[in-house]
């Protein structure tokens, strides 16, 4: 999507609703197990971590 | 979103920030180290490793723990009694009376093979300085109180950035920053940026520190009201409290609740009159082994004076609630990378919390120049251009 075209709600909370998921299955995943599920939840954490990276990596302007 | 609606959520998000940023920046600050509590005490704990026996060493029984504990600390009375999850010790916690403070106690950690102690634990130095600084500010219960109220600020402040968060974005792509625009545009991305990709954790640990600080209220309301349910036929009774010196065995108590919740393990034992019991009673707290039902504690409750089971009784909804908040907040419970990854959002919470004082100064400020400030400083002159 190009910048100076107004966008929806929708369009604007894609990222972060994505990564408001990924952290609570995150932070969910660590509390009902051990082993897989600690990987998973470290994976599901890291990345809005790796989201602010990438993004800087991509889009600065 | 119209122009009034957007200022009224201004208006919410500024002033909710301003009153607890302070606060929260106190917290982010002592929350880092305490995060690492558990590799920190382990890198300053000077006391001698355990003794090294054959694996499968027999216990002794734990009344004789508590014998030696009590010799040791005499006119004392016990009060509670835990169990190291990764070696066999047991915490032992001694004090003048069932209801005596925190600070009456001493905790005396034995050696459960050989009835030997094996160091106290200590409740001083830098990283409990930093714990009771994080936890009341050492204002006791009102500090406590006090810090929930600046933790439910803190979700309306967030809530209320992520209302604004959309306006803001209307014409830019998700993650940019504008470098090319003044220092304020850019911080002012970089606080919706961080804001925006740290809400579900922030919300998390944040309202899980605010039941956290109804720890006491909570803790009393299910004694007095939910373990008095299991009390009243004593009360019925008009049974003095036993006394402390002819209660029945701890060991026998223990062996029973096992028996009662087979497969479980014991965290640890509240004795009669403490705040995690009753009177009456021996609560022994009964654990499971995922994080989740670690945290989830059973208590059962074993009469003090006769030995035998009295009840189990599952702990009430608040009580869950504020067990599981444990984990949540402090992020102990997923291994070391759980922990690097609590310590990233909290230095990113940290950046949102300066950036969004930075920029209220820096608006004020702009507002203060009258050759450059319009009558009105509006919330579309760091909206993207139309």
């Amino acid at each position: 999507m190009s910048a100076g075209r107004a966008r929806g709600a929708w369009a604007i909370f894609a990222w972060p609703g994505l990564l408001a998921a990924a952290t609570m299955i995150g932070l969910i995943a660590a509390l009902i197990g051990d082993g897989l599920h600690d990987v998973l939840a470290w994976i599901a954490l890291a990345l809005p971590v790796v989201a602010v990276v990438v993004a800087q990596a991509v889009r600065r302007q | 979103m119209t122009r009034a609606t957007i200022r009224g959520w201004q208006i919410v998000h500024r002033w909710s920030s301003l009153v607890c940023t302070l606060f929260l920046l106190m917290l982010c600050l002592t929350g880092l180290p305490l995060i690492f509590h558990d590799e920190i005490d382990a890198l300053t704990d000077d006391a001698p490793p355990l003794a090294q026996l054959a694996a499968d060493a027999p216990l002794r029984p734990l009344d004789e723990l508590l014998a030696r504990a009590l010799a040791e600390r005499p006119g004392e009375v016990g009060l509670y009694m835990s169990f190291d999850e990764d070696r066999p010790v047991a915490n032992i916690t001694t004090g003048p009376a069932p209801d005596a403070a925190g600070g009456d106690m001493t905790i005396t950690a034995f050696d459960q093979r050989t009835a030997e102690p094996v160091g106290v634990l200590a409740e001083d130095g830098v990283m409990h300085f930093i714990l009771q600084l994080h936890t009341d500010m050492f204002a006791g219960l009102p500090g406590m109180l006090f810090l929930g109220v600046m933790g439910v600020l803190f979700a309306i402040a967030i809530v209320s950035g992520v209302i604004l968060y959309a306006p803001f974005m209307r014409k830019l792509d998700f993650g940019t920053v504008r470098a090319t625009r003044s220092r304020r545009v850019q911080w002012l991305d970089w606080h919706n940026l961080l804001g925006i990709v740290t809400l579900a954790w922030t919300l998390v640990v944040g309202l899980t520190g605010v039941i956290h600080t109804l720890a006491d209220p909570l803790v009393t309301q299910w004694r007095d009201h939910d373990l008095a349910g299991v009390t009243r036929v004593y009360d019925a009774r008009r049974l003095p409290p036993p006394d402390p010196a002819r209660l029945a065995s701890i060991q026998g108590a223990v062996d029973t609740a096992r028996a009662a919740m087979p497969g479980n393990r014991v965290q640890f034992v509240a004795f009669p009159g403490v705040a995690y019991s009753s009177r009456h009673h021996y609560a022994v707290f009964l654990q499971g082994d995922t994080p989740l039902t670690k945290g989830l504690l059973t208590p059962v409750l074993v009469d003090a004076l006769s030995g035998e089971l009295s009840a189990v009784r599952p702990m009430p909804w608040y009580m869950k609630a504020l067990q599981l908040s444990r984990p949540l907040h402090f992020g102990d419970y997923g291994g070391l990378p759980l922990k690097l990854i609590w310590a990233a959002m909290t230095l990113f919470t940290i950046l949102v919390l300066g950036s969004g004082v930075y920029l209220w100064v820096a608006k004020r400020r702009h507002a203060q120049t009258p050759a450059r400030a319009p009558p009105a400083p509006a919330i579309e002159q760091w909206m993207p251009a139309e």
